[in-house]
């Protein structure tokens, strides 16, 4: 930029070159591995050119471990995590920011302490949870000694606690990964850059605070809404280990949780192409979200600092 | 005067703990609390009803399985329903005796360190070259950060793929160059593989950072260098990768979060924890012995552990933030 630097120019260009080939090489891979048949697959050296089976294959797979349906479900589990998230953060973060009431502080701070402990580290607890949503409804019957008290009562025994598993529902994929406070923070750390004139305004204006958040906040908030939902799309769309817990009824499961089904197992004859075509179809999504709102996904990226 | 990097890498949560910290200060000074608008609504009963989604589900998925997994680390408990025993510090001290949980350490540790030596060596070199030239930079970003929309698990799939020892494209390089490559057999090889299918999704977000950051260093200084002579090389080290040190930082924790966190799906994918634990790190533990062990109150204990873990790294994150703070001049 300051000087003219013929060598090092071409260095740069060169490691760049480099650097996205070996990037892109393993996507090139599933298309060509995709793309073959079985022999062509096994055949020794492998051949680095695509062919024409893609969609038979992608069909295999499709039949193989229902594609269709598991696309289905991961559509519906990120769209639902997406939405709900985004709304359920942006009330909390309302809150916090524009509203004086005892335990403002203490709100905050419980919604920040989730951000620090990844679901990866307590698994088997909130799985226990997810199993029975009834869970603490229980621990209170428990601790209260209820069961004694109605069965003493009602004069026969009876049982208080309920049993109500979110396993191989969508809303144990859904519920369990809402529950960290990544946008609420966000959403937050925004409204605290908004001018206080603004709200001032509107009260003076006599604007209720609902109406101040429809007309006023959300509008202003729209360009980190948008770049919020792509990163929480991405995530949502790319989860393994909580819904690889949660279903074990292979309707249930998402498209990730699928590829895993189709990995080769020792017992049988490997099917690398077929399973390379489910990838392709599987990573599509997320890939063309970040090709084409690439604006949008490198704000919410670094402006989440995850 | 140097400008903020701050802006670049906003760290969420250490901008919180700040936030939070210097809070006494402004209440003195003002009147008004931090973290509150000066204009704010008196509506009580509104304001609980707008949190209470939020702290609904924190409390459902959040709150009590964490608690749990603190109660639960104490206990020793039948995973057919039998009964519930309190064995005090007993599931720690067995870890701690526990040869298979060092090697989960040791192997954690190796990986975790190889992936964010490699991740950051390598995002810096395409970070500096995509600074360095002017054209053809947005095709290259675009290329390079492709990798970032790829599932993790995807990821391990795609790279298990590639260096399988039967058919795999990159395995019959190595074979052809003499490398008796095999994952399945090497604990060495097994690693490696894990660390390149880490990597390669972990390359893409520190180049999208350290470009960012690049791209705000101020012109005017490294002008200046180059007027007294030094060549872009030079410049790079002297002056720009000194003032890239709080990005670096901030990577280095966010590298450190993702290799003990969120790498279970690759190994998951490739290696399974193997070969005969090779690739067994803590996380990956923490399933294995809750889910397919079903040893509830050492997965527990292992829990609980990495809790202390993530605690610590998010103090780490809020001093590296605060460093941050005293790098402006």
């Amino acid at each position: 930029m300051v000087e003219r630097t013929p060598i090092l120019d071409a260095a740069c260009h060169l490691i760049l070159i480099l650097g996205a080939v070996l990037f892109c090489l393993p996507i090139y891979f599933v298309v060509v591995t995709g793309s073959l048949s079985q022999q062509q697959v096994l055949s020794l050296p492998m051949t680095w050119l695509p062919s024409d089976q893609l969609f038979a294959n992608f069909e295999t797979a499709w039949r193989k471990a229902h594609f269709g349906r598991l696309f289905f479900n991961s559509l519906v589990v990120s769209t639902a995590i997406v939405a709900g998230k985004i709304a359920v953060s942006l009330l909390a973060a309302f809150a916090v920011t524009y509203f004086r009431f005892p335990l403002r502080r203490t709100a905050f701070w419980l919604i920040f302490v989730s951000l620090m402990l990844p679901i990866e580290v307590r698994i088997v607890p909130t799985y226990e949870s997810a199993a029975n949503a009834g869970l603490p409804w229980n621990l209170l019957v428990e601790t209260l000694g209820l069961d004694t008290l109605a069965t003493s009562l009602l004069g026969r025994a009876v049982s208080l606690t309920v049993n109500w598993s979110l396993v191989n529902t969508y809303s144990g994929l859904i519920f369990p990964l809402m529950a960290s406070a990544t946008a609420t923070f966000l959403f937050r750390q925004f409204f605290m850059t908004i001018p206080d004139e603004l709200s001032e305004a509107a009260r003076i204006d006599g604007a209720r605070p609902m109406q101040f958040f429809w007309m006023i906040l959300l509008p202003l908030s729209r360009s980190n809404i948008i770049a919020m939902a792509i990163i929480l799309f991405l995530w949502s769309w790319n989860q393994y280990l909580w819904p690889l817990l949660v279903t074990s009824d292979k309707d249930m499961a998402t498209a990730v949780i699928g590829l895993r089904e189709l990995l080769p197992s020792a017992d049988a004859q490997p099917t690398w192409h077929v399973l390379m075509s489910a990838t392709l179809v599987t990573m599509l999504p997320p890939v063309l979200l970040v090709l084409f709102a690439q604006r949008w996904f490198t704000k919410g990226l670094i402006d989440s600092g995850k | 005067m140097l400008a903020r990097t701050d802006s670049v890498s906003g760290v969420s949560l250490g901008k919180a703990l700040r936030l939070a910290g210097a809070r006494r200060t402004s209440d003195r000074s003002g009147g008004v609390e931090s973290g509150l608008k000066r204009s704010s609504f008196p509506n009580r009963g509104l304001a609980y009803l707008l949190l209470a989604p939020q702290l609904f589900i924190l409390l459902l998925f959040f709150f009590i399985p964490s608690v749990r997994a603190l109660i639960q680390a104490f206990q020793l408990s039948d995973p057919f329903g039998g009964g519930v025993q309190w064995v005090g510090f007993d599931n720690l001290v067995a870890l701690w005796r526990s040869p298979p949980y060092w090697a989960a350490v040791r192997a954690t540790i190796v990986f975790m360190v190889a992936l964010s030596v490699a991740t950051l060596g390598i995002a810096l070199l395409l970070a500096f070259a995509a600074n360095h030239i002017l054209r053809g930079r947005g095709v290259y970003r675009t290329l390079l950060i492709i990798p970032y929309a790829i599932a993790p698990a995807i990821s391990g799939i795609v790279w298990a793929f590639l260096f399988n020892p039967s058919v795999g494209p990159l395995a019959q390089v190595l074979h052809s160059l003499g490398v008796a490559w095999d994952p399945n057999r090497y604990p060495g090889h097994a690693m490696t593989l894990v660390v390149v299918a880490s990597a390669w999704k972990q390359i893409s977000y520190n180049f999208l950072f350290l470009f960012a950051a690049l791209l705000a260093t101020p012109p005017s200084i490294v002008e200046a260098a180059a007027v007294d002579g030094a060549g872009p090389v030079r410049r790079f080290f002297a002056i720009v990768l000194p003032m890239l040190t709080p990005t670096l930082f901030f990577l280095f924790v966010i590298n450190v979060v993702y290799g003990l966190f969120e790498t279970f799906p690759i190994i998951d994918a490739t290696t399974r924890g193997g070969p005969a634990g090779a690739t067994t790190t803590l996380v990956y533990k923490v399933y294995q012995d809750g889910f397919v062990s079903l040893d509830l109150g050492s997965s527990a204990a292992q829990s609980i552990i990495l809790m202390a873990l993530a605690l610590a790294l998010t103090f780490v994150q809020f001093r590296v933030v605060e460093r941050r703070v005293q790098y402006e001049v």
